[in-house]
């Protein structure tokens, strides 16, 4: 695993600050934002932006469970593929402990203008040879120490000090050359192994012409490089055992299993290679809840077995109640409510959360509370409202002030709970005194 | 005294003749499914999607279906409609709807039921609406087929209407005709002013498609759309999620009907948008007065909107109780297991209870007692027989063996 040697200053600060007890972060974004082109028109030009993510900063502590709630739409399982790399960031940063593994494509242009800038002289001659090594080895699939090291074998041959010279300009192209490199790819296997992911339909993750075996498998000889079938072979029993299913399931193929079953060996699969963060995209909504429950438990077993971090995406109230330590409410690719289970559940502050957790059922007919009915659809992510995005469904958007014209504020209510609203009209419930927390990520 | 003398009368009529009381006799309860049986008959066997059916409702009342996918609900509603399509089949039974037997109608007779009468939403709105045809023209295809003589009758007010003020407009002509030698110039400028004024708001001539356009206008605005007339010459790709079930639900109250039956009406939506639907379903219900057969997987759905409730489990009804009993005191073990796997903020720390096992395959159901092999109170004889309904409480129906007065020295199974 390479990449920049920064440091997460500020976050690290701020959660020492924020608990007692030292977690340490295992993954952390900032003010990341996703955009996704829309061609059309003459040419297929780009003619606007779906802004999918917009401007989200997070941290995932090691052991807990991050639930992200939000409707369909707001962004939320474009933030897993963006932190998989499966889709490219547009711009924010997002941290692996301590390593950035991620960029913007915008700062990722400032960031090699910055490389060049610092040695404008060898720029000035190594520019050309960078870019035709650059094609050349991108092309032929060269791995990089081969190619010094023949070099080097070549140099011994030379004389002492014209070998020098040599030497002195190829170490300063290799670190140039490498730096370039490894921004376009920051993410390797090494990585990939730490971080993996459930997926919505089990029915669609799994491949219906491969066995179990193959499918559980694959991970392992992919990542970890194993090779003999028998080892494989064991690997997966041990692994099927884990998510309570017998060894007569290993030459099944996936049409042979009930949906929870699926479930299960996508979430063996997720394990193969001992990974420290899961990410898990609404992996009970297509089951019933019966099997719900038996995979939310499944779930927790795991997790404590294996110390793992989930960061739980869902639209479930109720699922998300049961397994998540800390929640993010999203509503059009922004955090509105921000806290621990206990701080967001019992005193939403938020008027988005306040809805949405008042429409969630309670199974006793006889209590019917009052519910918040939200006038209105989600808006469009292409035209977000101005200011707030929420602030043409809000009913309580006459009590604030600039609702339509200013972006809505991070603001502090004590522990961890944090709400992105504007300061209120009425000196009752005004968030004066409460300081600001920038969002805007400084060095 | 009328309601008494009916009901004599129905009695009477019933002993007599079983036919005629079918189609004249009133009943207490808007729907009855007595021992409703539907089979696929499929390459690897015999499913037998439901297997035993019955269950009232009364008039005026939200009825909620509950189970998990495949044990059969959406067969039922089906079943009641009679859309089951082959290879399934419906084998026996009967389905009695407002004292008519549905199963004994021809198909034109049962065509004129399914809009009209009885009608349907499917759990996803886009694939139900026709993506080539605008909102209006699907919804007013509903009127046009089975309002056809009320729409004429305002067709023909509307022709009336217009025939008048032809008439005004003739009167005047011929008034200016009349007296134009003595009118002033000014006094003539009036008249003509007006004449084109009258002809300018004469009413077009309608057609009876256009009317039905008109009236789906109304039922469209009953359902919290605001800009009805809009909507109405859109097509369902440009509309929401909610937006497109609410076009549903306008579509399936058009015709007043006296069953709606709703098959996982907010599965697709959002939490916030499910909400929205759940109370617009609810004021509807008030104003129309329609039973809702409610089909769903969702318990808290149940809880919010049903006053009674029928737990289905791989094609049988285990139990069928008023909602909020059955909340308070499940009594049968599956309906325990369901609830209680339910996740909550009480239970956080706690395991979920489950239910152990898998949902057991159709085409060879478990013998006796179907939840027999995954029932932690398992008696001997709950694989032998299969237990009946039994009413527990007031309305409050269980198919157990555990209250089965008859069983009740039987030997706990080891």
């Amino acid at each position: 695993m390479t990449v920049y040697n920064d440091k997460i200053k500020n976050s690290s600060a701020e959660h020492i600050q924020n608990s007692g007890k030292k977690r340490r972060v295992i993954l952390s974004t900032k003010n990341l934002k996703t955009y996704y082109p829309i061609y059309g028109g003459l040419f297929k030009r780009t003619i606007g932006y779906v802004q999918a993510v917009d401007g989200v900063t997070f941290n995932l502590y090691e052991g807990e469970t991050l639930g992200l709630v939000g409707e369909s739409g707001c962004g939320k399982t474009t933030i897993a593929k963006v932190i998989l790399n499966l889709v490219p960031a547009t711009a924010g940063e997002i941290f692996y402990k301590d390593q950035k593994i991620i960029i913007g494509s915008t700062e990722k242009k400032t960031k090699r203008k910055k490389l060049h800038k610092q040695n404008k002289l060898i720029d000035i001659m190594l520019i050309p040879p960078i870019s035709v090594a650059n094609t050349l080895f991108g092309f032929a699939k060269l791995s990089l120490k081969k190619i010094f090291r023949t070099i080097k074998n070549y140099l011994i041959k030379l004389l002492p000090p014209l070998r020098k010279i040599i030497k002195a300009t190829v170490s300063i192209l290799k670190q140039n050359y490498l730096n370039l490199v490894e921004i376009k790819h920051p993410y390797d296997n090494a990585l990939r192994k730490k971080i993996q992911m459930v997926f919505q339909d089990p029915d669609s993750s799994l491949n219906p012409r491969w066995k179990i075996v193959n499918v559980i498998g694959e991970p392992l000889k992919i990542l970890l490089g194993m090779r003999k079938r028998r080892k494989i072979r064991r690997r997966v029993l041990e692994l099927l055992e884990t998510v309570s299913m017998k060894r007569e399931h290993l030459d099944r193929y996936p049409h042979e299993f009930s949906g929870g079953q699926k479930q299960r060996v996508v979430i063996a699969r997720a394990l193969a290679c001992n990974p420290e963060i899961m990410i898990l995209d609404e992996p009970t909504s297509a089951l019933d809840v019966s099997v719900q429950a038996q995979i939310l438990n499944l779930l927790k077993k795991i997790q404590k077995k294996f110390g793992l971090s989930y960061l739980f995406i869902t639209h479930d109230l109720s699922v998300v109640q049961h397994i998540a330590d800390r929640i993010a409410v999203m509503y059009l690719g922004k955090f509105v409510e921000t806290g621990t289970l206990e701080e967001v559940f019992y005193n939403p502050t938020h008027p988005y959360s306040r809805a949405l957790l008042s429409a969630r059922h309670t199974f006793d007919p006889g209590s019917k509370k009052n519910r918040i009915i939200l006038e209105g659809d989600v808006p469009s992510p292409i035209n977000p409202p101005s200011g707030c995005a929420f602030h043409p469904r809000c009913p309580e958007k006459e009590g604030h002030i600039g609702c339509d014209i200013d972006e809505p504020r991070k603001i502090h209510l004590g522990g961890d709970h944090y709400i992105y609203c504007l300061p209120s009209k009425k000196e009752k419930r005004s968030y004066e005194g409460v300081d600001y927390v920038s969002d805007t990520w400084t060095k | 005294m009328d309601s008494t003398v009916k009901k004599k009368t129905n009695a009477g009529a019933d002993e007599k003749n079983q036919t005629d009381s079918v189609i004249t006799g009133i009943s207490e309860n808007l729907l009855e499914v007595k021992n409703l049986k539907t089979n696929f008959y499929t390459e690897e066997g015999i499913v037998k999607a439901v297997d035993g059916v019955s269950f009232n409702m009364g008039r005026d009342e939200v009825l909620g279906l509950v189970g998990e996918t495949g044990c059969g609900k959406s067969v039922t509603a089906l079943s009641i409609l009679r859309l089951v399509r082959p290879p399934g089949k419906i084998l026996e039974g009967s389905i009695m709807f407002d004292g008519v037997e549905l199963l004994d109608l021809t198909d034109e007779q049962m065509r004129e039921y399914r809009g009209k009468d009885i009608t349907m939403i499917f759990q996803d709105p886009l694939n139900s609406l026709n993506p080539i045809l605008q909102i209006g023209r699907q919804i007013a295809e509903v009127f046009l087929l089975h309002q056809e003589e009320e729409l004429k009758e305002i067709l023909e007010k509307r022709h009336l209407d217009r025939d008048k003020e032809k008439q005004v407009i003739k009167d005047l002509e011929e008034e200016l005709k009349i007296k134009k030698i003595r009118l002033t110039k000014e006094e003539e400028r009036e008249l003509k002013a007006e004449i084109k004024n009258l002809k300018k708001k004469k009413t077009k001539k309608l057609s009876l498609k256009e009317i039905a356009w008109e009236k789906s206008e109304e039922i469209v605005k009953e359902v919290g759309i605001a800009d009805a007339k809009g909507i109405l010459k859109r097509y369902p790709h440009e509309l929401s999620g909610g937006m497109r079930q609410r076009v549903m639900i306008s579509m399936g109250l058009s015709c007043n009907p006296k069953l709606l039956i709703a098959d996982e009406p907010t599965t697709a939506l959002d939490v916030t948008i499910q909400a929205q639907i759940l109370d617009l379903m609810k004021k509807l219900k008030k104003k129309f007065m329609t039973s809702i057969l409610l089909i769903t997987h969702d318990l808290g759905i149940i809880a919010e909107l049903c006053e009674r409730v029928a737990v289905m489990y791989s094609g049988t009804i285990v139990e069928y109780a008023p909602a909020e009993d059955l909340f308070k005191k499940p009594r049968h073990p599956y309906t325990k297991g369901l609830i209680s796997s339910i996740p909550s903020i009480e239970k956080r720390d706690q395991e979920l209870l489950t239910i152990r096992g898998m949902v057991p395959n159709l085409i060879y159901p478990p013998s006796g007692c179907r939840f027999h092999p995954r029932c932690d109170y398992r008696l001997e004889i709950c694989d032998k027989v299969r237990p009946n309904n039994i009413e527990v409480d007031d309305k409050h129906f269980v198919a157990c063996h555990l209250f089965d007065p008859k069983y009740k020295n039987s030997p706990k199974y080891q």
